[in-house]
């Protein structure tokens, strides 16, 4: 009894063996010098991630630092609406964008419409073909077709996207032209035309991922059950997986929302306030690239445009919470 | 019966077939952006297109010093983004035990993958333009050299944004391969950082290599965080410095001079040059150049990832 306790003491003593190496039973081998070198090695690598996270944190930070000064100066009404005098002594509300005339006029209502003009379109767009080339990659397409077209569908997704705004601009604006007449060249229209490429590559990759990572054995057994191909796939894999393919409709949505270059060259930057598809918009983004160029440090048009950069990142950052959070239950049931 | 079921696989196969036209219109279209591209771009594409400088108020000469302005960019991002992704992604992987702070970290580096870029551009101007290079300019009494628009600030706010690619590309490596490679080496005697370098790393290498060559691609193509960091229309000189040490002179890429950009360069000819009709033929040549170095990344990128994970199939 006591000799078994003894062994079991030493043995417990020499344990961690797998946890930490550097400081293991055979640790009087192991020279103080290489202890050290492990001990800076690990406080290296441990300052790396934390410099990693710093850096995230200081876009937050300097994110809303610049952002919230702005409502220093400009009230967050000013941000909806501006009250205009009108001729008989009225007030009107007028929502207009208007940063650099003699009375400023900081609405942002007229970018969130035509940054959500650009983005549901080309969201809708990219939904139907983008959920129907994942399908066909995943469930329809030879594997041997499938292993070549992934890869080049991926490729797509790397197209620089100022290539695409100035497609759009040389090529689609005037094919838009002759064949739909719009009110405007350049249109909201256009430019979801312009973001459906860069949303396409992303839904379907995604949606591909998703039904790929379906058990076989739903297929068999609907299979077995007499159903048909078609059947199969919009009564077992498509419900199966629902989640994963809407999440990759949220994350294309938060892309259209957060492109730059291509609503800069082919929506036609006026800041109308319409919801006419084939008119001019300005989306935020656009705001941001146009403007910040000119804009003095320090003046309320240059907080404003930080105080849009809050908002654009807001409204990503819970796009891409909400699809993190869809797909992660999804792994989990997938586990299960 | 048999009528029912007949009238489903009709009705079936309408809605695969359809599915099927639509990948195909979707294929089609790509092919016809491409082709559209290459038949406009390549009749100007020459070595002196690629060498010269613009000339003739952009309407003669090449893209020379916007190429050079973009491999200089590109070189000091990845200096920055990759060693700092790639220890990072090795503490995360290799050290960190499972706790709320390595998930918090995981969690915001994949939401950083989907912030606009744009936001980026603005991050640079406050934080690296306002902030840090003012801070230098009155420590070092530089007058104005560094609170300014810069090839420097324009690289690490690249290299933040490319910072989720290489840290995730890398875990993703790490974490193939297999546990029973490291508990051999523990067996062995071999210590933590041992470890690392002799077994985990020479395996993870094809994978890193991936991340890098996908920041890169990703750094050479974006435009809108660098509109307002330092990329100019035209400049008569590369950003170069001579650094002369005992007589003997290197050229230098000078990271406080601002920079000419390719991707910049397709915009700006596009939208804001004096006759963009006339320069139609250079935007298409630079814009077939462009396509071409990405695709050409990418493509190296995806077989990398292809026979790495075969390797790491086979073991």
């Amino acid at each position: 009894m006591n000799d078994l306790n003894k062994t079991y003491d030493v043995g417990k003593s020499d344990s961690p063996v797998l946890e930490e190496p550097a400081i293991s039973n055979f640790g009087k081998k192991i020279s103080l010098s290489t202890r050290i070198k492990e001990k800076l090695l690990y406080y290296f690598f441990a300052l790396n991630g934390i410099m990693a996270v710093v850096f995230i944190a200081l876009i937050f930070i300097f994110l809303f630092k610049e952002g919230f000064k702005a409502l220093d100066h400009i009230h967050v009404s000013d941000f909806i609406y501006y009250n205009q005098q009108q001729a008989n002594n009225t007030l009107q509300k007028v929502y207009e964008w208007y940063p650099t005339s003699s009375i400023e006029r900081y609405s942002l209502i007229p970018l969130i419409l035509g940054s959500l003009l650009t983005a549901i379109p080309a969201t809708i767009i990219s939904t139907i073909f983008g959920i129907a080339a994942g399908i066909y990659l995943a469930e329809i397409a030879h594997p041997k077709v499938r292993e070549f077209l992934k890869p080049a569908i991926e490729l797509f997704a790397g197209i620089p996207t100022v290539v695409l705004g100035f497609l759009m601009l040389v090529v689609g604006a005037t094919l838009i032209n002759d064949f739909l007449n719009p009110a405007n060249r350049l249109n909201a229209f256009l430019a979801s035309l312009g973001l459906s490429f860069v949303i396409i590559p992303i839904i379907a990759s995604l949606t591909e991922d998703s039904l790929h990572s379906i058990p076989n054995e739903l297929r068999m057994a609907s299979y077995g059950l007499g159903a048909t191909k078609w059947q199969t796939i919009s009564r077992v894999i498509l419900p199966a997986a629902f989640s994963g393919v809407s999440a990759s409709v949220i994350l294309g949505f938060g892309r259209a929302i957060g492109e730059t270059m291509i609503v800069l060259m082919a929506a036609g930057n006026a800041a109308n306030l319409t919801t006419d598809l084939f008119r001019s918009v300005r989306t935020m983004t656009a705001t941001i690239a146009a403007e910040m160029g000119e804009v003095s440090q320090g003046s309320n048009h240059y907080y404003a445009l930080f105080f849009i950069g809050i908002v654009l990142f807001t409204i990503t950052f819970f796009l891409n919470l909400i699809a993190e959070v869809i797909i992660n239950k999804m792994r989990k049931k997938n586990r299960l | 019966m048999e009528l029912a079921r007949k009238k489903r696989d009709i009705f079936g196969s309408i809605f695969i077939n359809g599915i099927r036209l639509f990948f195909f219109i979707l294929v089609f279209v790509l092919v016809l952006i491409l082709s559209k591209i290459i038949y406009e771009g390549i009749g100007i594409i020459s070595l002196e297109f690629i060498f010269d400088a613009p000339r003739n108020n952009m309407m003669d000469g090449g893209i020379g010093p916007a190429i050079f302005g973009t491999l200089a960019v590109t070189f000091i991002m990845i200096l920055m983004a990759v060693p700092l992704g790639v220890f990072a992604a090795i503490y995360l992987n290799e050290y960190a035990k499972d706790t709320f702070l390595t998930r918090v970290i995981r969690t915001s580096v994949n939401n950083l993958a989907g912030v606009p870029s744009i936001v980026f551009g603005l991050f640079g101007l406050g934080f690296f333009i306002f902030f840090i290079g003012k801070n230098i300019d009155e420590v070092l009494q530089t007058g104005l050299l560094f609170g300014q628009p810069c090839l420097l600030w324009a690289s690490s706010t690249l290299a933040v944004l490319v910072l989720p690619i290489v840290i995730v590309s890398t875990l993703e490596a790490l974490n193939a391969v297999p546990k029973t490679h490291r508990d051999a080496s523990y067996g062995l005697g071999a210590t933590k950082w041992q470890t690392i370098r002799n077994v985990v790393l020479p395996q993870a290498r094809p994978g890193i290599l991936t991340g890098t060559i996908l920041a890169i691609s990703r750094g050479a193509g974006e435009t809108a965080p660098v509109l307002f960091l330092g990329a100019a229309f035209f400049l008569p000189n590369l950003p170069i410095a001579d650094i002369c040490i005992g007589g003997y002179c290197i050229s230098m890429i000078n990271p406080a001079e601002q920079f000419m950009y390719l991707a910049y360069h397709i915009f700006i000819l596009a939208t804001q040059s004096s006759n963009p009709t006339l320069t139609l033929p250079i935007q298409y040549g630079a814009t077939l150049v462009l396509i071409a170095i990405t695709f050409l990344l990418n493509v190296t990128a995806i077989i990398f990832r292809y026979r790495f994970r075969k390797i790491i199939g086979r073991i």
